[in-house]
């Protein structure tokens, strides 16, 4: 029997949709599908180191990315984040219900083999390279890459 | 239901029962039978799916207060 597949488009760089996307992506590679994770831009945001340098960016690039600083840990809510605290509270009812945190549910895709995939368009125009990324980033691809996996998938989601 | 291994999932929810029973199960040998201990009602239907994808056996769902107990015979 032939091993079934599922991609995500992380389009989204969220703390909650990050989360919704790995709880999904965890869950398929539990029940034996192999799962890629397609990261694309706000969604690097989730797979960068949350550096603030500028490395080669250009101007206007390094204020953008000051403003969307990254790293998993710096992930804010899409809704009610209320400056963090909202983040904040959502942590501590995580916490008290045992459910992973961001970087855990990474850990714990990676384990499973999830494979990562940073979209090298999104890179390029904030102007990042593959030193940005953290280790557990497998491919630097495009779109092409992403379509072939897809069109042999039964599951495609665009979170 | 007498199981090999047993799973404590109390206080868990989706998806950590089901990555941990994969795991679980990954470690057996064929034909053991692992016990899932769970309060998370979703179980009673994430199971039978997962069973389902993965080609194992779902021998039967045990509720006794409020805990779930699946058992799943590895295939």
């Amino acid at each position: 029997m032939e091993k079934e597949s599922m991609t995500i488009v992380v389009f989204s760089g969220e703390m909650d949709k990050a989360l919704a996307a790995f709880t999904l992506a965890n869950t398929a590679a539990a029940m034996g599908i192999d799962v890629t994770m397609f990261f694309t831009f706000w969604g690097l945001g989730i797979i960068k180191k949350g550096s603030l340098s500028r490395g080669s960016k250009s101007m206007l690039q390094w204020l953008m990315s000051i403003m969307r600083r990254g790293g998993a840990e710096n992930l804010k809510l899409s809704q009610m984040n209320m400056a963090g605290i909202g983040k904040k509270a959502m942590k501590i009812l995580m916490k008290k219900y045992n459910m992973p945190s961001i970087l855990e549910a990474m850990a714990l895709a990676k384990e499973q083999g999830v494979r990562f995939v940073a979209c090298t368009t999104s890179m390029a125009l904030m102007g990042l390279t593959e030193d940005d990324f953290t280790e557990t980033v497998d491919e630097f691809a495009g779109a092409a890459t992403y379509l072939g996996e897809a069109s042999k998938s039964k599951i495609n989601l665009f979170i | 239901m007498k199981a090999d291994e047993t799973l404590d999932c109390i206080g868990l929810y989706c998806p950590m029962p089901i990555v941990k029973t994969a795991k679980a199960i990954e470690k057996m040998k064929p034909g053991e039978v692992l016990e899932v201990v769970s309060d998370d009602r979703g179980i009673k239907s994430d199971m039978p799916a997962w069973c389902e994808k993965t080609g194992n056996e779902l021998l039967g769902i045990e509720e006794v207060d409020d805990e779930i107990r699946v058992f799943v015979r590895k295939r």
